[in-house]
């Protein structure tokens, strides 16, 4: 069955008085992969701060599994921002450890065999690693929780073709149908194919949720094509 | 497997044609495994869900027929293999005529440019 995840209800945020996000309204459900697609500055990542607490809404709610963000969501919302936030000089091999102690729902043997599947030993230290590298060693460490919620902020930004290839075929790899998958990106094209469902944000509204077989059954065409019509400069 | 799937139209819809196309051409064959879906959307690149759903369209139509917990194979009703098969051929062939007919030709004339490409088509690339 499939159970609302995250809910949003009138929630507002606003900077010193700009509004990053207006009196949104949302519904993301377990087993879907879902893409948060807006232009720079539409309020994507905004919306995933406030879905882990590390924002407070100005007005309105947020719930995850029914839940404020607190530590109860903290329990199963698996987040990877959008800048690197490891320290550089951790081995991977620390990191694991380190995740592995921190959270609970943390499967170290499935991280462990991505990484050997990567031919990326524990003992590489985080700084001697490609950029490619180093975003899939984050991307494995969020994937390999057995939470809830992943929100994934921009995962495959700064990576060559074949190191989004590879962070998208794991996405698929890890797909849990009683967890859902909130992917943000303006790479739309490449990540189309992976997602369910999707969600536009436009200078903080939602301009438009659906499922990317009704964009592609009732229009014709891509939601990469709708994406660049609707948000036509 | 490197299947490439068009932007216009859900790729339910595609992997379903596909399937399809196997099955009739028995590249699937009758009674074999098919894949899991995890497994067959991480090869495609493709939604686990596209793939549940093509597999619910496929055993709607009887070509694929679920295992219970052990998974699914493709039908080993040959007669309704048959039956696909000669349904894409009629679609082809509807195709063949439509195109001629735009470019002016007669079905008559189509059938005998057709007979005459037969013998050098399978001797090119």
């Amino acid at each position: 069955m499939q159970n609302i995840i995250l809910q949003c209800r009138d929630l507002s945020k606003s900077y010193g008085g700009k509004m990053a996000l207006d009196h949104v309204n949302l519904e993301v459900f377990s087993g879907r992969i879902v893409g948060l697609l807006g232009p720079n500055g539409s309020g994507k990542t905004t919306l995933i701060k406030l879905a882990n607490g590390l924002l407070a809404p100005t007005s309105g709610e947020i719930r995850i599994n029914g839940y404020r963000p607190g530590i109860e969501t903290k329990r199963i919302v698996s987040y990877l921002p959008d800048k690197e936030y490891l320290n550089n000089w951790m081995r991977v091999g620390d990191l694991v450890e380190f995740f592995s102690e921190f959270y609970s729902d943390f499967r170290e043997q499935r991280a462990l065999e991505m990484l050997t599947h990567l031919n990326i030993s524990t003992g590489d230290k985080l700084k001697n690693l490609s950029k490619g590298n180093k975003e899939k060693v984050q991307l494995i460490l969020v994937m390999s929780r057995e939470a809830k919620l992943y929100l994934l902020d921009e995962p495959i930004g700064g990576v060559d073709p074949a190191a989004r290839e590879y962070i998208l075929r794991t996405i698929i790899g890890n797909y849990n149908p009683d967890a859902a998958v909130l992917i943000s990106t303006h790479l739309i094209a490449d990540v189309e194919p992976v997602l369910d469902d999707v969600i536009f944000i436009d200078r903080g509204h939602i301009a438009l949720t659906a499922s990317v077989d009704y964009i592609r059954e009732e229009k014709g065409k891509s939601v990469d094509a709708l994406f660049r019509e609707v948000f036509r400069c | 497997m490197n299947w490439t799937f068009t932007n216009d139209r859900p790729i339910y819809l595609q992997l379903t044609e596909r399937l399809e196309r196997e099955i009739a051409s028995g590249t699937l064959a009758p009674g074999s495994w098919v894949p899991p879906v995890r497994e067959l959307a991480g090869k495609l690149g493709i939604s686990p869900n596209t793939v549940q759903r093509a597999m619910y369209e496929m055993e709607r139509s009887g070509l694929i027929v679920s295992r219970g917990t052990e998974g699914k194979t493709i039908t080993e009703d040959t007669a309704r293999i048959e039956s696909i098969r000669q349904d894409l051929a009629r679609q082809t062939l509807e195709a063949f005529y439509r195109e001629m007919g735009r470019l002016g030709y007669t079905r008559e004339e189509s059938l005998r440019l057709a007979e005459e490409y037969s013998l050098p088509a399978s001797g090119k690339e």
